[in-house]
């Protein structure tokens, strides 16, 4: 243990413990920027510089170890000065466009400035000019807004294990691009959008669908549908106020009713489909010797990861396309037979909790056989609260409204889909009864709540055991893979979602309140929590039994697996270039 | 595991080895058994600056493949390095010395001198791909200031007169 002085009060930390962290178990808040807590150090910004008796310059707080007997002041008019001519530089190299930014009032710079202080613009100076990179499906980038503080280019390295964005070139002209400044879409980008969710600034952002929405839903020609995937119930309410972990799926249905969608379809059904199918094809593999382990595929993150990264694991992954995909063809399909509508008069919107679900919704694969986009735009969580924002709405006194048939009715199994685990649960639970021919007793497989990002277990069932694998963040899956990939361990089924904790951590999630950390594991919990209550006082939990469900296949699908299942709700994948490299 | 037929690597690895002079390929390989292979990264470079005059995107990309490093890391590097030319260069360099010394003999002067005579900027290329013209920091000859080098010759005490002159003998070379 070490002692030493902060503030003028005494604390003994473990030795190895940084300044900032010291100051933090006192209560002192150390400003800072470029500092992330699940990231390696970088000491880039200085924002958290401190003076240390002694030492004749200051020192950022966040890379300082403590050192027995140190004197450490964290605020002082020296120091306060010090830390407002910094963040002043930063801006000096910033546009002037809060107002018209994205991330107005969601800005931690825009923050930063006022908490330090910075009430007028002292240095002026040649500004850093870079194009706008707005090619991408789901990820734009705009350099001129970087501060440089690298947290994307370590998030993107350290919790994905994707590196693909650097700094290139130096001084005056450093900028964070992937490899030769290629475009988000042509470079080894797997569009998670985590570096959106970690940029402080607007350096990057999902590219925004609303106003396609806007214009399909001013259309009176246009039957707008939407459907919401089961992780924006657990996080729009944070949008409004709500305490995180609030489910707020009435709220939200009334919401969209009132933004003009003609229906308010519940992803979770076409979760419940995608168990049904993935289940069977779980089965069917394990019966016919198929490739194993099977991969999950709801992730589209993940999906371009195993293109780019991967390749050779493509026969492995499942072969059912994802809820959201699954949705939209049922809708163009399913429901405009049943409603007697035209499909291409049907718009459909899907709000994702996700970037990369912009770009899935745009892959030749999930053309109607007519050219048309089964899915017509995809809005991220941040953009939806936007738009409820925009038109008014008082979110927090809306009725609860319920999802509309025949796409309405999830199971429990559907709904927890959102998190790291859901899928490989639902799974679990539709398979335990393909295999014993009975409903499953246990309902909870808690033991495949992947929360620390990675999980192993065996899973019985009659006379079959199952070896499954749950991994969240692509540098956890990345682990479990490897492992198959050697042959070090024989897996039936691998459950990968691309981003922290799942869906509820996906790269489109509202940006966390200010003073909590962007991907705050307590965060994370709390959304996870919100879907777990939501299975758990449901009467239905398993897939299968979900009445709509049946319907659906009975009515127009045949049986789980049958052709006219295969030709709609299954897809396929292709390796992709550049090559990652891990 | 089943890994039929979807995996690339062969055909990126080949296309890699295709880019690079074979030489590089083996040092690379040689490497790899190394515990800190990545850290001949900017060695490699080198070995495929010095063959080929310049580092293109392809280069790069195969350096990254086969070294294993992403090829963001390895764009990143090679940027980063005044030394590294990211385009193909002339025939002949041209570096023009703008240290102090130089500079007070009216170096920027040369500088200019040159540009018009070649038509080109720093980093630039001239479309015959004869000269390229780069600026250079302190070359350590400042008694013959100001100083120009072309290729591995030196020329010293440099008037603006003598620009077109000092040219024209690369320029005849090139057409004999």
């Amino acid at each position: 243990m070490v002692t030493l002085t902060i503030d003028d009060q005494e604390v003994r930390v473990p030795e190895g413990t940084t300044i900032m962290e010291a100051a933090e178990s006192l209560g002192i808040f150390v400003p800072r920027l470029c500092y992330h807590p699940d990231l390696s150090l970088a000491g880039a910004c200085r924002v958290c510089i401190v003076e240390v008796k002694g030492i004749d310059f200051f020192v950022a707080s966040c890379s300082t170890p403590v050192r027995p007997g140190m004197v450490v002041q964290t605020n002082s008019p020296v120091i306060r000065q010090a830390r407002r001519d910094i963040v002043e530089l930063l801006l000096d190299n910033h546009p002037k466009d809060c107002q018209t930014c994205e991330r107005d009032g969601h800005c931690e710079l825009q923050n930063l400035a006022y908490a330090m202080g910075v009430r007028e613009r002292l240095f002026e100076g040649e500004r850093k000019r870079f194009p706008l990179e707005d090619s991408g499906r789901s990820v734009i980038r705009d350099a001129e807004k970087c501060i440089l503080c690298g947290r994307c280019v370590r998030v993107c390295a350290e919790v994905q294990g994707v590196h693909n964005l650097s700094q290139q070139h130096r001084g005056f002209r450093t900028v964070v691009t992937p490899a030769h400044g290629a475009t988000m879409d042509e470079s080894a980008c797997i569009q998670c959008g985590q570096c959106i969710n970690v940029c402080p600034t607007a350096a990057f952002l999902e590219r925004s669908d609303t106003e396609a929405v806007w214009e399909a839903l001013a259309d009176p020609k246009r039957h707008v549908v939407v459907q919401t995937a089961p992780s924006i119930r657990a996080a729009i309410g944070e949008g409004f106020g709500f305490a995180p972990g609030t489910p707020c799926t009435g709220k939200m249905i009334t919401a969209l009713r009132r933004l003009g969608f003609d229906r308010v379809f519940d992803t979770d059904l076409s979760a419940d489909v995608t168990i049904v199918e993935e289940a069977n094809e779980l089965v069917r593999r394990i019966r016919e010797h198929g490739p194993l382990p099977m991969l999950t595929s709801c992730s589209p993150g993940w999906i371009s990861f195993m293109e780019k990264f991967y390749p050779q694991l493509i026969p492995h992954a499942s072969t059912c396309k994802s809820p959201m995909s699954m949705m939209s063809t049922l809708a163009k399909t399913y429901y405009a037979e049943q409603a007697h509508i035209d499909p291409n008069d049907i718009f459909v919107v899907a709000v994702m909790p996700c970037a990369a679900k912009k770009f899935e919704a745009a892959r030749p694969e999930h053309q109607m056989p007519n050219g048309r986009w089964y899915t017509d735009a995809v809005l991220t969580t941040r953009e939806l609260i936007w738009m409820i924002q925009c038109y008014g709405i008082r979110f927090d006194s809306l009725p609860d409204g319920e999802f509309d048939a025949p796409l309405g009715i999830a199971t429990g199994a559907g709904d927890i889909f959102g998190t790291t685990g859901g899928v490989m649960e639902a799974t679990l639970r539709t398979a335990a009864e393909l295999v014993t021919g009975e409903p499953a007793i246990a309902l909870e497989f808690k033991q495949v709540r992947a929360v620390e990002g990675l999980r192993e277990a065996m899973v019985t069932f009659g006379d079959l055991t199952l070896q499954v694998g749950v991994a969240n963040g692509l540098t956890n899956a990345k682990t479990l893979l490897d492992m198959a990939v050697r042959g070090a361990k024989q897996f039936h089924v691998i459950e990968v979602m691309a981003c922290p904790g799942g869906c509820i951590g996906g790269g489109g999630q509202p940006y966390p309140p200010q003073g909590v950390k962007v991907l705050d594991p307590d965060l994370l919990q709390k959304r996870a929590s919100a879907l777990y209550a939501i299975d758990g006082v449901k009467k239905l939990r398993r897939s299968h039994e979900n009445p709509a469900v049946k319907e659906l296949y009975e009515k127009f699908l045949g049986v789980p697996g049958g052709a006219k299942a295969h030709e709609l709700l299954h897809t396929h994948y292709q390796a992709r270039l550049p090559r990652g490299i891990l | 595991m089943n890994t039929c037929g979807t995996d690339n690597w062969a055909e990126v690895e080949a296309r890699s080895k295709g880019a690079l002079p074979p030489e590089v390929v083996d040092f690379i390989e040689q490497c790899q058994s190394d515990p800190q292979a990545a850290s001949n990264l900017i060695a490699v470079l080198h070995m495929v600056q010095e063959r080929l005059g310049y580092l293109g995107q392809e280069q790069l990309d195969a350096v990254a493949q086969l070294m294993h490093i992403p090829a963001a890391k390895v764009s990143g590097v090679a940027t980063f390095y005044h030394y590294f030319r990211l385009r193909p260069c002339g025939r002949h360099i041209i570096r023009v010395c703008l240290g102090t010394a130089c500079y007070v003999k009216g170096a920027d002067r040369v500088a200019q001198r040159l540009k018009e005579e070649l038509g080109i900027d720093f980093g630039e290329t001239t479309t015959d791909g004869l000269f390229s013209l780069e600026a250079s920091r302190c070359l350590g000859t400042c008694g013959l200031a100001p100083v120009i080098m072309v290729d591995e010759d030196v020329h010293g005490q440099v008037t603006l007169d003598q620009v077109p002159v000092i040219l024209d003998r690369y320029i005849r070379n090139a057409r004999e």
